[in-house]
């Protein structure tokens, strides 16, 4: 079980798990419920550079596209195969198995703590 | 991730049944001002139950309009794009409210429910603009126009099960003496697609429709307001695993398969009848005038472009706006655009409708959609994508 606590979260719903230099990255439960069912992750392919507030992937459900953006700068060490094959893995596990990217990073920007992202959603 | 969650604005309003739905841990979307469901859970098993069971859906957010007099039937006729006249007491039919140059203002169903009286049935972001052109239009004709949606609720029970559920639902009679749920199950019985009748449930008055937008059987009630949640109840403990509450996110790829035209998608102000493939609802045949007569049969320019279904592969789905190309070269050129588009639940690759040059409508012919960036192949496909093995 995952302690959301201990997570970092933005403003667009994602959610980074830092450990050392790599940053884990998905998107929140809030994200996945309001995008309803996910049946296409588009994701970058590790050695990937990315840069902070681009965007550099996909989530898509039956409803809608949701972008996914870069919360840091780095270079994507892996993509979640997983998640690619399996879609509903975001739906169904946001902050476990639905992860998307591990992206190498050597400084975070200002993130938000949990208190300060639910304050946000409002849930 | 942008996907913006909304805010629910004071103005919004609500369902007779929201309630229901909060209780049920509905997500709910704005649509047209009110706060309707979504989802309950799953958008795609909320689909998967309509097709394979059955599904039960919160329309009361649309729009009724009642038409009552001598001249009911001649109101009609003049103000709607079909012979309304024509049809039978207990009968339903598919019409279009056109604006003079032949644009379209609004899609409806019109149930005749007794000699001198109709019921116009319009898109919740339509139905005042409806109810005050039937008004102007009727102005003229011996009838009455009053706008009763807010003493309208409408659920849908739709799928292959939704009949057997209905009968075995207790609380179900037939309007006047004798009434009791033989009565009813023999109604229901003989009733045909298109056909309604008026039944009662716990003694009080539910129109019983077999109408629909799922590509399913199905029924559509009309019923009181403070009736509804008892109803919706009622229908959903008898039919227990068969009845799945659905939102609006099912309801729009069930329309997109059986490719039903959604207002404002496929259907505008800017298009002719028969750009959305709309001709036949359009009695040219009848006789005396009828606003839009005029622009209709004249038709559009030739080159007006005309509605298409798209099967694409793969998992990438063409969406309203995004443009279509004839080629997926730097020379390709634009040659129209989608208004809905999903991965179809049933089919497993996705499907849009588009308008698109007359030229390339013909089943078969390839094209490209850009989806954020990417020309994927697409070929025009009859439609609908999916229709009911029986």
């Amino acid at each position: 079980m995952t302690d959301l606590n201990a997570l970092h979260y933005t403003e667009e719903h994602e959610w980074i798990a830092i450990d050392g230099d790599v940053a884990t990255i998905g998107i929140t439960d809030y994200a996945a419920e309001k995008l309803g069912d996910v049946v296409y992750v588009d994701l970058p392919a590790a050695g990937t550079t990315i840069t902070e507030g681009t965007v550099v992937g996909e989530i898509e459900s039956t409803k809608s596209v949701g972008e996914l953006f870069a919360p840091v700068n780095g270079e994507v060490v892996e993509a979640n195969q997983a998640v690619v094959d399996t879609p509903e893995l975001v739906n169904s596990d946001p902050f476990g198995e639905g992860w998307l990217i591990k992206v190498s990073t050597s400084s975070l920007p200002k993130l938000l703590t949990r208190d300060e992202y639910t304050a946000l959603t409002g849930e | 991730m942008t996907n913006d969650p909304g805010t629910t604005a004071p103005e919004e309003r609500l369902s007779p049944l929201d309630a229901v739905h909060r209780a049920a841990g509905a997500s709910f979307t704005d649509f047209a001002g009110w706060q309707m469901p979504v989802r309950y859970s799953s958008d795609l098993a909320e689909h998967h139950a309509v097709r394979s069971t059955s599904g039960i859906f919160d329309l009361s957010h649309m729009g009724e309009i009642v038409l009552i007099g001598p001249q009911a039937a001649a109101a009609l006729d003049f103000a709607l794009a079909g012979k309304l006249s024509a049809i039978e007491i207990g009968q339903a039919k598919y019409s279009l409210l056109l604006a003079e140059d032949g644009g379209i203002i609004d899609d409806l169903v019109v149930y005749r429910t007794g000699e001198d009286r109709y019921m116009v049935v319009a898109n919740a972001s339509n139905a005042a603009v409806v109810a005050d052109e039937l008004r102007a239009r009727a102005a003229g004709f011996d009838t009455v126009v009053s706008d009763e949606s807010d003493d309208v609720a409408l659920i849908a029970l739709q799928g292959p099960d939704a009949r057997a559920v209905l009968l075995e639902t207790p609380g179900f009679g037939v309007d006047g003496p004798g009434n009791d749920e033989e009565d009813f199950d023999a109604q229901i019985a003989a009733l045909k697609y298109y056909r309604a009748f008026p039944a009662t449930f716990e003694g009080q008055p539910v129109l019983v429709a077999r109408t629909g937008y799922t590509g399913e059987d199905g029924f559509e009630l009309y019923v009181a307001p403070e009736r509804a949640a008892r109803l919706w109840g009622a229908l959903v403990e008898t039919g227990g695993p068969r009845v799945v509450p659905c939102g609006l996110a099912s309801r729009d790829t069930l329309r997109l398969e059986a490719g039903m035209p959604l207002y404002g998608h496929e259907l505008s102000r800017d298009i002719l009848p028969v750009q959305a493939g709309l001709g036949r609802v359009v009695a040219l045949a009848k006789e005396g005038d009828f606003i839009g007569r005029a622009a209709v049969e004249q038709g559009p320019v030739a080159d007006a472009p005309v509605l298409v279904g798209l099967a694409a592969e793969g998992r990438r789905a063409p969406r309203a706006d995004y443009e279509v190309f004839d080629g997926d070269g730097a020379d390709a050129a634009r040659v129209g655009v989608v208004t809905s588009g999903a991965l179809s639940p049933t089919l497993g690759h996705p499907v849009a409708m588009a308008f698109v040059s007359p030229a390339l409508a013909e089943a078969g012919t390839a094209l490209f959609v850009d989806v954020r960036g990417t020309r994927i192949p697409a070929a025009v496909v009859a439609l609908p994508f999916y229709k009911r093995a029986s």
